[in-house]
């Protein structure tokens, strides 16, 4: 492996990092009120938490791209927030991870969540326990099994995301290029076997982390399907 | 006599037969020829396609895309027939590994490379502006693997502005995705080709510099007949036409020199 090849899987892990860190912070309060509201607008917010499952990442790469963009809403906050735009920088690729990676975190959590009974938490209250001191001390040890496979799907889930880097990343040695664009990089560029070292760690990887998942996290945790 | 319904049927078959039998033949003589088009070409080739269809009976089924990932598809058996590179060295290539026609290479286009901004007069007529700075981001194709990120490159260092230009690239996977970068005003400005920012004579929005030929290597690309193409007559009809007149208007048109 090259210093590049090198230089990227360090740049994938430190992104893959940040934003499982963070959707474990964002995700938790969401899958929380996804499970225990009885708001009408619990169809609404589940179905935009959903949607990266579906859409192509072409899609939100593009819309990320035009939003962020000096033009856009949100280029245009940022810049008058003092911090620039966003594509071509690793905030930006955490951004757009956040997004992407988000109903990875947030669908384990909320099923775990959901299986825990009603009763549990008035027992908790009965023994005067504030709904915060409920939520951690009954809540989170039951929703484990949640918070595992979350942490574990949105960490690979990042690094395995190509399409949405490749569309606003710039391709930028140690800030945007990921090893999913560096392997692209490769094969485009004829260097099979370099292609071959990093795709066949990536593939080793993936499977590792799909085994630990199923072998040691209970079942109740996993995606909604 | 009163009239048989089968045998009304069977007169109707006989007397309708010379024009099945023609649809028939001109089906079988209509052929669909699988082309491989390289991105920055995609514009004019659906206008040629269109106008081949119309000449010839011939439909062309256009792929658009890297022309590294057209090799790597080729080499695996893609179905394509013909393949519209955007370099000289990949239908070489493809040649030298008998995947390509032997003797059916021919250059259909030759690129020009524009340094272009959507914002009008921010890209003066003489490329001053790479000199002068004062922007956050410059695009340009991945020159590792798009020749006209190489000749961006080559102009560059020629122009003695590489080195400091260099932290400011944003690279494109090909010459589209450069192209958006500057179009969504992300990277100020950027390398693009001519052919997607210009069309009858002039440049279609904001501002550019043609980069005179001598900056860089002449962007040659070249087109192949492929191995599957072999014996197709649409494919060898689609490399006729792309060297006939109305096709090289159609390419000229779109700033390809001749």
């Amino acid at each position: 492996m090259t210093v590049a090849d090198l230089g990227a899987v360090w740049l994938t892990l430190k992104l893959a990092t940040t934003v499982t860190l963070l959707l474990l912070l964002i995700g938790t309060p969401m899958a929380w009120w996804l499970a225990r509201t009885r708001s009408r607008l619990k169809g609404v917010v589940g179905a935009i938490v959903a949607l990266p499952l579906v859409l192509p990442p072409t899609v939100l790469g593009f819309y990320l791209l035009v939003a962020l963009g000096p033009r856009g809403p949100v280029g245009q906050l940022t810049e008058a927030l003092g911090l620039g735009t966003l594509p071509f920088t690793f905030p930006g690729l955490v951004v757009a991870s956040l997004l992407y990676s988000l109903p990875f975190v947030v669908q384990p959590l909320q099923n775990a969540f959901e299986a825990i009974p009603e009763r549990l938490l008035e027992a908790a209250a009965t023994l005067r326990a504030g709904p915060w001191d409920a939520f951690w001390s009954v809540a989170v040890p039951l929703a484990r099994p949640g918070f595992l496979s979350g942490a574990i799907l949105g960490f690979a889930h990042t690094v395995g995301e190509f399409g949405v880097v490749l569309m606003i990343g710039g391709n930028i040695p140690d800030r945007t290029r990921v090893v999913s664009v560096q392997i692209y990089d490769h094969v485009e560029a004829l260097e099979y076997a370099q292609a071959h070292w990093l795709s066949g760690g990536m593939l080793a990887f993936s499977f590792l982390v799909l085994l630990a998942l199923y072998t040691f996290v209970p079942q109740g945790g996993r995606m909604r399907s | 006599m009163r009239r048989h319904p089968l045998r009304l049927a069977m007169k109707t078959a006989m007397k309708a037969f010379p024009l099945i039998a023609l649809l028939a033949l001109s089906k079988a003589w209509a052929a669909e020829v699988q082309v491989a088009v390289a991105s920055n070409f995609t514009s004019p080739m659906q206008e040629i396609a269109t106008e081949f269809e119309k000449d010839t009976g011939h439909r062309a089924i256009l792929a658009f895309g890297a022309t590294g990932k057209f090799y790597a598809q080729i080499a695996n058996g893609a179905p394509f027939e013909v393949l519209l590179a955007a370099d000289d060295e990949t239908p070489a290539r493809l040649e030298k590994e008998s995947l390509a026609v032997a003797g059916s290479r021919f250059t259909y286009a030759v690129g020009k490379l524009a340094l272009w901004s959507p914002t009008p007069g921010y890209v003066d007529g003489r490329g001053e502006v790479l000199k002068k700075g004062g922007f956050s981001h410059i695009a340009l194709a991945n020159p590792k693997t798009a020749p006209y990120g190489a000749a961006a490159v080559q102009a560059m260092a020629g122009l003695g502005v590489l080195a400091a230009l260099e932290p400011r690239f944003v690279q494109g996977e090909n010459i589209s995705q450069a192209y958006q970068f500057a179009a969504t005003g992300n990277a100020e400005l950027g390398f693009v080709a001519l052919s997607q920012v210009y069309r009858d004579g002039k440049i279609t929005a904001g501002s550019a510099w043609i980069l005179p030929a001598g900056l860089h290597d002449p962007i040659r690309q070249d087109a192949a007949i492929l191995a599957r193409g072999r014996s197709q007559p649409a494919a060898a009809a689609l490399a006729a036409y792309l060297k006939g007149t109305k096709a090289r208007a159609i390419i000229a048109s779109y700033g390809y020199a001749p």
